[in-house]
């Protein structure tokens, strides 16, 4: 349990964050819902999150979990202001449906 | 053995994550996000950041998605009956994620330098080692902003959230 770093190679972590980041590229790009548009983009901030656990780990330095801390503030920022403004969206639309906010384009 | 509770950890939040993209209940995607949230848990306490661990917990299973859910419950979205893309373009979608993960690959293979491993320190992940490092070296300035940052994020949430004034 102590030494997972020798017994798991740091590579296998990158590989798994990369994984774990493109699902949350993938959601984005085939889901139509705001609400689970949000959440891919969590998913992808926690990919990030586990790979600067890892390498912290690996190099026996605290600091990457620091990061880890300052990016789950920015995360926590995030849902709430996005929430809130899918909320406004929902009033306005009566939807979460990000295809029809293309009002911008015309 | 430490090697396949990784595994394992490893292909269940892949299949969470896979299932809450692809659930069409969106209910169902935000129960899935939390067993994602749960191993990957798991994995920083095999990294020995247990502190981590529990906040990522708290913080994400426990603020986080209960906001998700509230919203959605909210606004009524628990059907499924929600609109889907074309298959055109979720298959697009998926090929243009899956070659992003294969550059991802390639550029990675073999091209990064590693420096050695440092000398494992299991104290790494506890409470005392990080309180003392955020408030005593560079990242105290840091900490105060992100401060700022919660706190303008609170004035815009209550402000975006709330009913034009009549003026």
């Amino acid at each position: 349990m102590l030494e997972i770093i020798r017994q798991v190679p740091v590579e296998y972590y990158v590989l798994y964050s990369a994984i774990l980041f493109t699902i949350g590229v993938m959601g984005v790009l085939i889901r139509r819902n705001a609400i689970v548009v949000l959440m891919c983009i969590e998913l992808m901030l926690n990919a990030v999150n586990l790979l600067l656990a890892a390498f912290s780990t690996y190099l026996s330095d605290s600091k990457g979990q620091l990061m880890v801390f300052f990016i789950m503030v920015v995360a926590a920022a995030e849902a709430a202001v996005g929430l809130g403004i899918l909320i406004m969206i929902y009033r306005n639309t009566k939807s979460t449906d990000i295809s029809l906010l293309d009002k911008l384009r015309n | 053995m430490d090697f396949y509770i990784f595994l394992t950890l490893a292909v269940i939040s892949v299949i969470t994550a896979l299932l809450m993209v692809f659930a069409r209940n969106p209910v169902h995607s935000v129960l899935y996000l939390i067993l994602t949230f749960f191993a990957i848990a798991g994995q920083y306490v095999m990294l020995n950041a247990q502190f981590l661990a529990v906040v990522h917990i708290i913080v994400y299973a426990g603020a986080i998605m209960v906001l998700f859910l509230f919203v959605l419950m909210l606004l009524n979205l628990n059907k499924d009956s929600e609109p889907q893309k074309s298959n055109l373009w979720k298959i697009s979608g998926a090929i243009t994620s899956g070659m992003l993960l294969v550059v991802m690959v390639g550029a990675l293979r073999n091209q990064i330098q590693l420096p050695a491993a440092a000398e494992y320190q299991p104290d790494r992940g506890l409470p005392a080692v990080l309180g003392r490092m955020l408030f005593d070296s560079e990242f105290v300035v840091p900490f105060e902003i992100t401060g700022i940052l919660f706190l303008a994020a609170m004035v815009g949430a209550v402000l975006v959230g709330k009913r034009e004034i009549k003026v």
